[in-house]
Protein backbone atom coordinates (compact mmCIF):
# COMPACT_ATOMS: atom_id res chain seq x y z
CA UNK A 1 0.00 0.00 0.00
CA UNK A 2 3.04 2.41 0.72
CA UNK A 3 4.72 1.39 -2.28
CA UNK A 4 1.55 2.35 -4.39
CA UNK A 5 0.69 5.29 -2.98
CA UNK A 6 4.52 6.70 -3.38
CA UNK A 7 4.74 5.61 -6.62
CA UNK A 8 0.99 7.43 -7.17
CA UNK A 9 2.27 10.66 -5.80
CA UNK A 10 5.86 10.18 -7.54
CA UNK A 11 4.36 9.64 -10.97
CA UNK A 12 2.44 12.69 -10.60
CA UNK A 13 5.71 14.76 -9.27
CA UNK A 14 7.27 13.34 -12.67
CA UNK A 15 4.80 14.23 -14.96
CA UNK A 16 3.71 17.66 -13.75
CA UNK A 17 7.70 18.23 -14.00
CA UNK A 18 8.32 16.60 -17.43
CA UNK A 19 5.04 18.97 -18.36
CA UNK A 20 6.54 22.62 -16.92
CA UNK A 21 9.19 21.37 -19.44
CA UNK A 22 7.16 20.51 -22.51
CA UNK A 23 4.71 24.14 -22.20
CA UNK A 24 5.33 27.06 -23.69
CA UNK A 25 3.06 29.03 -22.16
CA UNK A 26 4.36 30.48 -18.45
CA UNK A 27 0.67 30.11 -16.87
CA UNK A 28 0.60 26.81 -17.73
CA UNK A 29 4.52 25.79 -16.42
CA UNK A 30 3.25 27.92 -12.76
CA UNK A 31 0.11 25.50 -12.57
CA UNK A 32 1.83 22.14 -13.40
CA UNK A 33 4.75 23.24 -10.44
CA UNK A 34 1.97 23.80 -8.48
CA UNK A 35 1.14 20.09 -9.18
CA UNK A 36 4.46 18.82 -8.71
CA UNK A 37 4.16 20.84 -5.09
CA UNK A 38 0.99 19.55 -3.82
CA UNK A 39 1.88 15.90 -4.71
CA UNK A 40 5.16 16.31 -3.19
CA UNK A 41 3.39 17.15 -0.03
CA UNK A 42 1.67 13.98 -0.22
CA UNK A 43 4.87 12.40 -0.15
CA UNK A 44 6.45 14.08 2.84
CA UNK A 45 2.91 13.05 4.53
CA UNK A 46 4.06 9.27 3.33
CA UNK A 47 7.35 10.12 5.12
CA UNK A 48 5.17 11.00 8.21
CA UNK A 49 6.52 14.98 7.86
CA UNK A 50 3.37 16.60 8.60
CA UNK A 51 4.25 19.48 9.38
CA UNK A 52 6.63 20.11 6.68
CA UNK A 53 3.72 19.06 4.44
CA UNK A 54 1.15 21.43 5.42
CA UNK A 55 4.14 24.11 4.99
CA UNK A 56 4.55 22.61 1.73
CA UNK A 57 1.23 23.39 1.09
CA UNK A 58 0.65 26.75 2.49
CA UNK A 59 3.68 28.73 1.50
CA UNK A 60 5.17 26.78 -1.46
CA UNK A 61 1.91 26.23 -3.33
CA UNK A 62 0.01 28.72 -1.81
CA UNK A 63 2.43 31.98 -1.45
CA UNK A 64 5.21 31.71 -3.66
CA UNK A 65 3.13 30.52 -6.56
CA UNK A 66 0.39 32.86 -6.22
CA UNK A 67 3.34 35.52 -6.55
CA UNK A 68 4.51 33.63 -9.48
CA UNK A 69 1.40 33.62 -11.15
CA UNK A 70 0.71 37.49 -10.59
CA UNK A 71 4.03 38.29 -11.27
CA UNK A 72 2.70 36.10 -14.79
CA UNK A 73 -0.41 38.22 -15.11
CA UNK A 74 1.50 41.59 -13.84
CA UNK A 75 3.42 41.79 -17.26
CA UNK A 76 1.17 39.56 -19.29
CA UNK A 77 3.34 37.01 -20.28
CA UNK A 78 2.66 35.54 -23.89
CA UNK A 79 4.51 32.52 -25.13
CA UNK A 80 7.81 31.82 -25.11
CA UNK A 81 9.75 32.85 -28.54
CA UNK A 82 11.70 30.35 -29.99
CA UNK A 83 14.88 31.92 -31.50
CA UNK A 84 18.37 30.56 -32.85
CA UNK A 85 20.12 31.20 -29.73
CA UNK A 86 17.25 28.54 -27.76
CA UNK A 87 18.14 25.57 -30.19
CA UNK A 88 21.97 26.47 -29.15
CA UNK A 89 20.92 26.28 -25.95
CA UNK A 90 18.88 23.29 -26.41
CA UNK A 91 21.78 21.06 -28.12
CA UNK A 92 24.13 21.94 -25.15
CA UNK A 93 21.87 21.56 -22.47
CA UNK A 94 20.45 18.56 -23.17
CA UNK A 95 23.81 16.68 -23.27
CA UNK A 96 24.94 18.50 -20.39
CA UNK A 97 22.01 17.38 -18.21
CA UNK A 98 22.43 13.70 -19.90
CA UNK A 99 25.92 13.59 -18.49
CA UNK A 100 24.81 15.01 -14.99
CA UNK A 101 22.27 12.96 -14.42
CA UNK A 102 24.13 9.70 -15.27
CA UNK A 103 26.52 11.43 -12.35
CA UNK A 104 23.49 11.41 -9.92
CA UNK A 105 22.18 8.45 -11.09
CA UNK A 106 26.12 6.62 -10.30
CA UNK A 107 26.02 7.96 -7.63
CA UNK A 108 22.54 7.52 -5.62
CA UNK A 109 23.27 3.32 -7.13
CA UNK A 110 27.14 3.43 -5.70
CA UNK A 111 26.44 5.18 -2.49
CA UNK A 112 22.73 4.73 -0.95
CA UNK A 113 23.00 1.49 0.44
CA UNK A 114 19.91 -0.72 0.88
CA UNK A 115 18.30 1.16 3.76
CA UNK A 116 14.64 0.99 4.11
CA UNK A 117 12.03 4.05 5.06
CA UNK A 118 9.37 2.83 7.04
CA UNK A 119 5.99 4.14 6.96
CA UNK A 120 5.70 7.71 8.94
CA UNK A 121 8.94 6.61 9.97
CA UNK A 122 9.66 9.82 11.80
CA UNK A 123 6.43 11.68 13.17
CA UNK A 124 7.45 15.60 12.24
CA UNK A 125 4.50 16.56 14.77
CA UNK A 126 4.64 20.41 15.66
CA UNK A 127 5.77 20.31 19.00
CA UNK A 128 9.17 18.34 18.41
CA UNK A 129 9.70 20.45 15.28
CA UNK A 130 9.25 23.64 17.53
CA UNK A 131 11.62 21.48 20.33
CA UNK A 132 14.19 22.31 17.92
CA UNK A 133 13.54 24.94 15.83
CA UNK A 134 13.07 27.34 18.74
CA UNK A 135 15.69 25.66 21.00
CA UNK A 136 18.87 24.02 19.50
CA UNK A 137 18.46 26.34 15.90
CA UNK A 138 17.70 29.34 17.74
CA UNK A 139 19.94 31.37 16.14
CA UNK A 140 19.83 30.19 12.76
CA UNK A 141 15.61 31.47 13.03
CA UNK A 142 16.94 34.40 13.95
CA UNK A 143 18.85 35.61 11.15
CA UNK A 144 16.39 33.66 8.85
CA UNK A 145 14.17 36.83 10.29
CA UNK A 146 16.55 39.00 9.46
CA UNK A 147 16.96 37.83 5.89
CA UNK A 148 13.51 37.96 5.20
CA UNK A 149 13.22 41.46 6.12
CA UNK A 150 16.18 42.43 3.73
CA UNK A 151 14.71 40.56 1.19
CA UNK A 152 11.54 42.21 1.54
CA UNK A 153 13.00 45.72 1.96
CA UNK A 154 14.77 44.56 -1.57
CA UNK A 155 12.01 43.79 -3.18
CA UNK A 156 10.39 46.55 -2.91
CA UNK A 157 13.62 49.11 -3.75
CA UNK A 158 13.90 46.90 -6.90
CA UNK A 159 10.14 47.31 -7.96
CA UNK A 160 9.45 50.35 -7.10
CA UNK A 161 9.28 52.93 -9.89
CA UNK A 162 13.16 54.97 -10.48
CA UNK A 163 12.37 58.31 -11.16
CA UNK A 164 15.48 58.57 -13.50
CA UNK A 165 15.41 55.47 -15.21
CA UNK A 166 11.38 55.75 -15.94
CA UNK A 167 11.04 56.36 -19.84
CA UNK A 168 9.02 59.21 -21.55
CA UNK A 169 8.69 57.58 -23.89
CA UNK A 170 6.80 54.32 -22.53
CA UNK A 171 4.02 56.51 -21.09
CA UNK A 172 3.43 58.96 -23.80
CA UNK A 173 1.42 56.29 -26.11
CA UNK A 174 -0.70 55.10 -23.69
CA UNK A 175 -1.37 59.18 -22.93
CA UNK A 176 -2.55 59.77 -26.26
CA UNK A 177 -4.15 56.64 -26.80
CA UNK A 178 -6.96 57.46 -23.44
CA UNK A 179 -6.90 61.06 -25.20
CA UNK A 180 -8.08 59.73 -28.54
CA UNK A 181 -10.80 57.48 -26.77
CA UNK A 182 -12.14 60.05 -25.09
CA UNK A 183 -12.14 62.37 -28.10
CA UNK A 184 -13.91 59.37 -30.26
CA UNK A 185 -16.05 59.11 -26.84
CA UNK A 186 -17.12 63.02 -27.28
CA UNK A 187 -17.93 62.55 -31.03
CA UNK A 188 -20.30 59.70 -30.65
CA UNK B 1 8.70 -0.33 3.69
CA UNK B 2 10.41 2.01 0.40
CA UNK B 3 13.84 1.48 -0.69
CA UNK B 4 15.68 4.97 0.91
CA UNK B 5 16.89 4.82 -2.86
CA UNK B 6 13.50 5.42 -4.15
CA UNK B 7 12.92 8.76 -2.38
CA UNK B 8 17.07 9.67 -3.48
CA UNK B 9 15.97 8.79 -6.84
CA UNK B 10 12.73 10.87 -7.39
CA UNK B 11 14.75 13.55 -5.85
CA UNK B 12 17.43 12.98 -8.37
CA UNK B 13 15.07 13.06 -11.51
CA UNK B 14 13.33 16.39 -9.56
CA UNK B 15 16.61 17.84 -9.88
CA UNK B 16 17.31 17.06 -13.43
CA UNK B 17 14.21 18.45 -14.88
CA UNK B 18 15.03 21.24 -12.85
CA UNK B 19 18.64 21.85 -14.79
CA UNK B 20 17.53 21.47 -17.99
CA UNK B 21 14.59 23.25 -17.33
CA UNK B 22 17.05 26.16 -16.21
CA UNK B 23 18.94 25.49 -19.74
CA UNK B 24 16.64 25.06 -22.00
CA UNK B 25 13.96 27.74 -21.13
CA UNK B 26 14.56 31.21 -22.31
CA UNK B 27 11.30 33.07 -20.65
CA UNK B 28 12.85 34.26 -17.34
CA UNK B 29 9.69 33.72 -15.15
CA UNK B 30 10.31 29.92 -16.28
CA UNK B 31 14.12 30.09 -15.70
CA UNK B 32 12.98 30.98 -12.31
CA UNK B 33 10.40 27.87 -11.79
CA UNK B 34 13.11 25.56 -12.92
CA UNK B 35 15.25 26.92 -9.94
CA UNK B 36 12.05 26.40 -7.23
CA UNK B 37 11.93 22.68 -8.55
CA UNK B 38 15.68 22.11 -8.20
CA UNK B 39 14.51 23.49 -4.66
CA UNK B 40 11.98 21.07 -3.88
CA UNK B 41 14.04 18.27 -5.04
CA UNK B 42 16.46 18.88 -2.73
CA UNK B 43 13.95 19.02 0.03
CA UNK B 44 12.12 15.71 -0.48
CA UNK B 45 16.13 14.27 -0.41
CA UNK B 46 16.30 16.22 3.32
CA UNK B 47 13.08 14.62 4.65
CA UNK B 48 13.93 11.02 3.27
CA UNK B 49 16.88 10.96 4.68
CA UNK B 50 15.59 13.07 7.89
CA UNK B 51 13.09 9.28 8.06
CA UNK B 52 15.97 7.44 7.64
CA UNK B 53 18.53 8.51 10.21
CA UNK B 54 15.94 9.54 12.57
CA UNK B 55 17.04 12.95 12.87
CA UNK B 56 14.21 15.21 13.01
CA UNK B 57 17.14 17.69 12.47
CA UNK B 58 16.67 17.28 8.78
CA UNK B 59 12.81 18.60 8.74
CA UNK B 60 14.57 22.06 10.02
CA UNK B 61 16.65 22.76 7.25
CA UNK B 62 13.80 21.91 4.72
CA UNK B 63 12.37 25.56 6.25
CA UNK B 64 15.29 26.84 6.55
CA UNK B 65 15.32 25.57 2.64
CA UNK B 66 11.85 27.14 2.03
CA UNK B 67 12.65 30.42 3.50
CA UNK B 68 15.53 31.22 1.20
CA UNK B 69 13.49 30.00 -1.72
CA UNK B 70 10.83 32.62 -0.15
CA UNK B 71 13.03 35.74 -0.02
CA UNK B 72 14.88 34.59 -3.54
CA UNK B 73 11.32 34.53 -5.20
CA UNK B 74 10.65 37.89 -3.68
CA UNK B 75 13.76 39.95 -4.98
CA UNK B 76 13.81 37.59 -8.32
CA UNK B 77 10.36 38.59 -9.59
CA UNK B 78 11.35 42.27 -8.09
CA UNK B 79 14.24 42.04 -10.73
CA UNK B 80 12.03 40.36 -13.49
CA UNK B 81 10.10 43.46 -13.05
CA UNK B 82 12.41 45.96 -13.13
CA UNK B 83 14.29 44.47 -15.79
CA UNK B 84 10.12 44.18 -17.92
CA UNK B 85 10.13 48.04 -17.25
CA UNK B 86 13.25 48.66 -19.08
CA UNK B 87 13.55 46.04 -21.72
CA UNK B 88 9.75 44.78 -22.10
CA UNK B 89 10.85 41.59 -22.87
CA UNK B 90 10.79 38.29 -21.04
CA UNK B 91 13.22 36.36 -23.41
CA UNK B 92 16.98 36.10 -21.87
CA UNK B 93 18.27 36.18 -24.72
CA UNK B 94 17.18 39.60 -25.58
CA UNK B 95 18.44 40.59 -22.27
CA UNK B 96 22.33 40.72 -22.82
CA UNK B 97 23.70 43.74 -20.33
CA UNK B 98 23.58 44.31 -16.86
CA UNK B 99 23.49 47.86 -16.92
CA UNK B 100 19.44 48.58 -16.66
Amino acid sequence: MHLILFLFFGGICVAGAVNLLLQRHPINSALSLVVVMASLAGEYLLLGAEFVAAIQVIVYAGAIMVLFIFTIMLLNAGEEERTGKSRVAIMLGVPGVAIASVLVAWVLLRHSGTGDVALFALPGVPHDIAQLLFHDFLLPFEITSILILIAIMGAVVLASKPESIAKPSAAEPAEQEARELVASGRER
Amino acid sequence: MIPLFFYLGLSGILFVCGVLGFLIKRNIITIFMSIELMLNGVNLSFVAFAAHWHALSGQIFVFFVMVVAAAEAAVGLAIIIAVYRTRETLNVDQVNLLKL
